[in-house]
């Protein structure tokens, strides 16, 4: 029998009497919490145990379960909350009640619900690993294909009708086939092969869409210090972005916030399906109050899904929020483990755990041969807004596309509060030739126009500050005031007004359009000699400033009449 | 696990500070509740904060001096550290172990529960969004808190965070809320501030509908570690049983993250940021989560905790992470307090997060989100304006700029200021919102729908 023989916080030590695995999950005490054998020593094992150990006692018996931390798959994940280690939450909620209990557990899977299921193949098929056997309609808007594990013939094949998960459905070379699988949560499920990145994961909102794109498949990082609305762009992206399947990670944030998701989501129509947004949507919650062991897994879960409803053939979008509270775990359990502390007390393999995270992202060809990409939207929350700190420093080694907020801008209520100076992205190809077949073929050019005519006014507003800006020549006091307002109806984009909340590529390409020829047009007239007070005091500007709102858009010539006739 | 009831060993083999380790006894169990009996009978509380097949480490939550190895018994409990939570905590005034301070007995208790609550099932939280009203305008208007929310007032030594939440206490309410209680937890602070505070709990008569928890600066900082987790537990129960609206005021939180620090560097843990523990943030998290509202439940928990940002520096790891946790943060500004503004709440730095959704129709008034967006849109051009000055001086500002240096000026004045006894309600509030951006000219006031303008602006 294994016995515990230590405790001191979640890292507890156990003597064993039976062969133990590294990683191996064993249930610790009376209450069986769920634990991860993470060092072995000789007959003593460090367990991280990921539940509250409070009243745990040396001598309490320690039962190992054979298998690593797994993940458990199939249909019936869509529009579930589940916690760090993929207990379902609603339907602990109604067995236990409001207040999560130690110990607590029920299977991730309802093993009672039925699924309708639609074969694909008929008994003596032939058919390779991943191909379709069937198909379950998970929800409203994901038909969610059963694949074979292996290649080989059909043996049985069960015929229309209600199936639970974890019922045979199938027979394939000797194997039963459920529609219920597992998966390890630390390891990447395997693919046939990495595909470039091609195809940009439009978000709906414009700084980022038109200035710092992200690729599906790509991963990207948040950095932003409180109160730059990491959380509330979290949540545009979950609402907006286009891809099928969105998963959210809550790690270590704040239980309200998930609240917020919950009760809006199901009010929330997906403008492509028609669909209730949350019948595309995994929120995995794993709030501060609640372990911090968990914490750490709740990534690893999160990614898993992620990675089988990418080898079903879908794009999936993973945020997670924040990696900052999941390496703060890290750190946590090393300093349990007393292991050596790198810089500010992070263990020397942070840089190396996330880069594990990030590498699992990517658009794929499946083994089954089907095309998915897993995108991954990791919000940081630097010290001090410091961006300098080891967990922004090492992601931003491993990811193209970082999107900093800034304080200055959300005191000055901007959102989103992406910074254009420290902001970047590094677009593929395939993402620039995607926006010049899709949506204009001068989109390069535009693009670059905008970021240079913002670039200028920086320099002009910094020239500003120490002279003032009616010192300032024309030129520079036009462009300063059409940044400003560029600021505020193009960069700018509210969360909560019905049309702008998302914008579409093309309305992105036509707002910006009529900037961009106010800005041509307005640089001429004052090579004409126009006072620069004349032009901005147009009605125009004030116009430019709302016209995000509006459900149509002024003509580019209208804007050009207005010019032209000042 | 705990099933045993109490045993009791004679004798310590270590005792160092408040931490004294004892040969173990089977059964005890991580985070047991003790007690600890001197040469002379005195009992003093402590919990289990290690234990082994060997020695149980033990952390003890009131003075050591004078205990000795071989007179001291310590008898385990049995079970997780514990508080008695009943009606009759409202009108007491509790130690920070929660024993009586009050000269009354010990107020009955309906059911012992454990300090460390259990995590609210995320699924099982309503989302707060029933406006709270302080009767201060700069709060109600522009960092509109909510019941059930947790917003920590940013102050530092020598501003009047006191004075402001004292005034809460006199003063909140929300519309059609009957059931008010507040509670109130001394974190370390000095005895003269907190009989400051009882004095005017009672002048104002608000007393019986608060309990009191007080750590003195001079208790031990172990007892600190448990005070708000006691308070907490009282205003739990109270909300979630009793359904009442409660507010905690847990003051001051860098206190007790500094008792957190002293107690994980007697343990020899390995810091963190400036020395205080990788877990600041869990933990501070284990207290600021128990805020809320639960589906189906009446009451609610609102939690207002003040920080003193040590030497002003709101990146210090207390604030910066608390800033992380909480929904928003009030700060308060020295400058402002210089000019003799009180409240000095600086409203650009300062943010609700919950406010979106508790405003508007139905809430506080169709107008305030867009007579709010419009104010903080100003006051972002009044300071730019400000800086513009200090370099180049007021006359070479623009017409605009000197209209802002104006408006920004009436609104420290007429706005933001406000008398200690003055309550003002948001309708009053929003009239001063639209008396300052009267100032401004209608071109300006783009953040408001024009069918406010037409109906509002006088």
């Amino acid at each position: 029998m294994s016995v515990l023989t230590e405790i001191s916080g979640w890292v507890v030590k156990a003597r064993v009497d039976e062969p133990l695995g590294l990683r191996e999950v064993v249930y610790v005490g009376s209450d069986q919490l769920i634990g991860e054998v993470v060092a072995l020593d000789h007959s003593i094992a460090t367990i991280q145990v990921y539940e509250e150990t409070e009243g745990l006692a040396p001598g309490d018996r320690v039962i190992a379960s054979g298998a690593p931390l797994v993940v458990e798959l199939g249909p019936g994940l869509l529009g579930e909350v589940f916690d760090g280690v993929q207990r379902p939450l609603g339907a602990l909620a109604a067995r236990d009640g409001d207040f999560i209990r130690a110990g607590t557990r029920l299977p991730p899977l309802d093993r009672d619900k039925l699924w309708p299921f639609e074969p694909a193949v008929a008994i003596g098929d032939d058919v390779t690993i991943g191909a379709e056997l069937g198909l379950v309609q998970e929800t409203g808007a994901i038909a969610h294909p059963i694949l074979a594990p292996v290649s080989g013939r059909i043996h049985s094949i069960a015929g229309r009708g209600s199936y639970r998960v974890a019922d045979v459905v199938a027979r394939v070379d000797g194997h039963d086939v459920t529609m219920l699988q597992t998966s390890r949560a630390r390891v990447p499920r395997p693919v046939a092969e990495r595909l470039p990145l091609a195809h940009p994961l439009i978000t709906g909102q414009r700084v980022l869409d038109t200035f710092f794109p992200l690729a599906r498949g790509a991963p990207a990082c948040m950095p932003g210090g409180f109160g730059t609305g990491k959380t509330v762009t979290q949540h545009q992206l979950c609402r907006w972005a286009d891809a099928d399947i969105i998963i959210f990670v809550g790690c270590g944030e704040r239980g309200n916030e998930i609240t917020q998701l919950l009760r809006e989501l199901p009010d929330l129509v997906d403008p492509r399906t028609g669909r209730h947004l949350r019948e595309r949507t995994i929120l995995i919650a794993n709030t501060s109050n609640m372990p911090v062991s968990a914490r750490e897994g709740s990534i690893f879960t999160g990614v898993t899904i992620g990675e089988y409803y990418r080898d079903l053939g879908f794009h999936v979008l993973l945020l997670a929020d924040s990696i900052s509270r999941w390496a703060e775990a890290l750190r946590e359990i090393s300093g349990r483990l007393e292991e050596m502390p790198a810089e500010e007390g992070y263990p020397p393999y942070l840089s190396s755990a996330l880069a594990a995270f990030f590498e699992r992202a990517g658009s794929v060809r499946t083994l089954g041969g089907r095309e998915g990409s897993l995108s991954i939207i990791a919000a940081i929350s630097p010290p001090a807004g410091d961006i300098t700190e080891p967990v922004t420093r090492h992601a931003q080694r491993f990811v193209q596309t970082f999107w900093t907020l800034d304080r200055h801008l959300a005191a000055a209520r901007v959102f989103p509060a992406v910074s254009m100076r420290d902001s970047y992205s590094d677009i593929p190809a395939g993402v620039m030739r995607w926006w010049e077949s899709q949506i204009d073929p001068q989109w390069h050019s535009k693009r670059g126009t905008a970021m240079a005519f913002l670039e200028d006014a920086a320099r002009d507003e910094e020239m500003a500050r120490l002279v003032g800006s009616e010192s300032l020549p024309d030129r520079e006091r036009f462009v300063l005031r059409l940044a400003e307002v560029f600021q505020e109806g193009f960069l700018q984009q509210s969360a909560y007004d019905e049309v702008d909340a998302c914008c579409a590529p093309a309305r992105q390409r036509d707002l910006l359009d009529l900037f961009l020829a106010t800005y041509k047009r307005g640089l001429e007239l004052i090579g004409e000699g126009k006072p620069a007070d004349a032009i901005v005091s147009l009605p125009l500007f004030a116009n430019l400033q709302r016209v995000k709102s509006a459900k149509t858009l002024p003509a580019i010539s209208d804007v050009e009449k207005e010019l032209a006739a000042c | 696990m705990l099933t045993m009831a109490s045993i009791e060993r004679v004798g310590v083999d270590e005792l160092r500070g408040s931490i004294a380790v004892v040969e173990a006894i089977p059964g005890v169990g991580y985070r047991e509740e003790v007690e600890v009996i001197g040469a002379h009978g005195e009992s003093l509380p402590g919990r289990v904060l290690a234990v082994t097949e060997s020695v149980a480490v033990v952390e003890i939550f009131a003075p050591t001096d004078g205990l000795r190895l071989d007179s001291s018994r310590i008898r385990f409990r049995g079970h997780p550290l514990r508080f008695g939570v009943g009606p009759e905590l409202l009108g007491r005034v509790l130690d920070g172990a929660g024993r009586p301070l009050d000269g009354l007995p010990p107020p009955p208790a309906a059911e012992m529960r454990p300090i460390t609550g259990s995590a609210i099932n995320p699924t099982r939280r309503a989302y707060p969004r029933d406006f709270l009203e302080t009767g201060i305008s700069s709060i109600d208007a522009l960092d509109s808190v909510v019941l059930g929310q947790k917003i920590p007032i940013f102050s530092e030594s020598g501003l009047p965070h006191d004075a402001l939440a004292m005034q809460i206490v006199r003063q909140v309410r929300a519309p059609g809320v009957e059931k008010f209680a507040i509670v109130f937890a001394a974190l370390g602070l000095p005895r003269e501030t907190t009989r400051r505070y009882l004095d005017d709990f009672d002048a104002s008569g608000a007393r019986s509908r608060l309990v009191v928890f007080l750590n003195h600066a001079d208790d031990p900082a172990a007892e600190r570690v448990i005070t708000p987790r006691c308070a907490l537990t009282a205003a739990e129960y109270l909300a979630f049983d009793l359904g009442y609206h409660v507010v905690v005021i847990l003051n001051d939180i860098t206190n007790y993250g500094e008792a957190l620090r002293e107690i994980s560097a007697a343990r020899g843990e390995v810091p963190s940021r400036k020395g205080y523990p990788g877990y600041l943030y869990s933990d501070l998290a284990s207290l600021f989560e128990r805020a809320g509202r639960i589906a189906g439940r009446p009451g609610s928990l609102t939690q207002i905790p003040i920080v003193t940002l040590p030497s002003g520096d709101m990146s210090h790891p207390i604030p910066d992470l608390t800033g992380y946790v909480t929904e928003g943060q009030i700060v308060l500004d020295r400058e402002l307090a210089r000019r003799g503004v009180y409240p000095p709440v600086s409203i650009l730095p300062s943010l609700s997060r919950l406010m979106t959704d508790g405003i508007g129709a139905g809430r506080t008034r169709e107008d305030h989100a867009d007579v709010a967006k419009q104010l903080y849109a100003a006051l972002a051009r009044v300071e730019r304006a400000r800086s513009l000055a200090a370099i180049i001086g007021t006359d070479e500002l623009t017409e605009i700029e000197r209209t802002y240096i104006v408006f920004g000026e009436r609104f420290e004045r007429e706005m933001l200021a406000q008398a200690s006894d003055e309550r003002r309600s948001i309708a009053e509030t929003l009239t001063i919102g639209w008396r300052l951006l009267s100032i401004l000219p209608r071109s300006e006031l783009t953040r408001i729908r024009d069918e406010f303008i037409a109906r509002y602006a006088s």
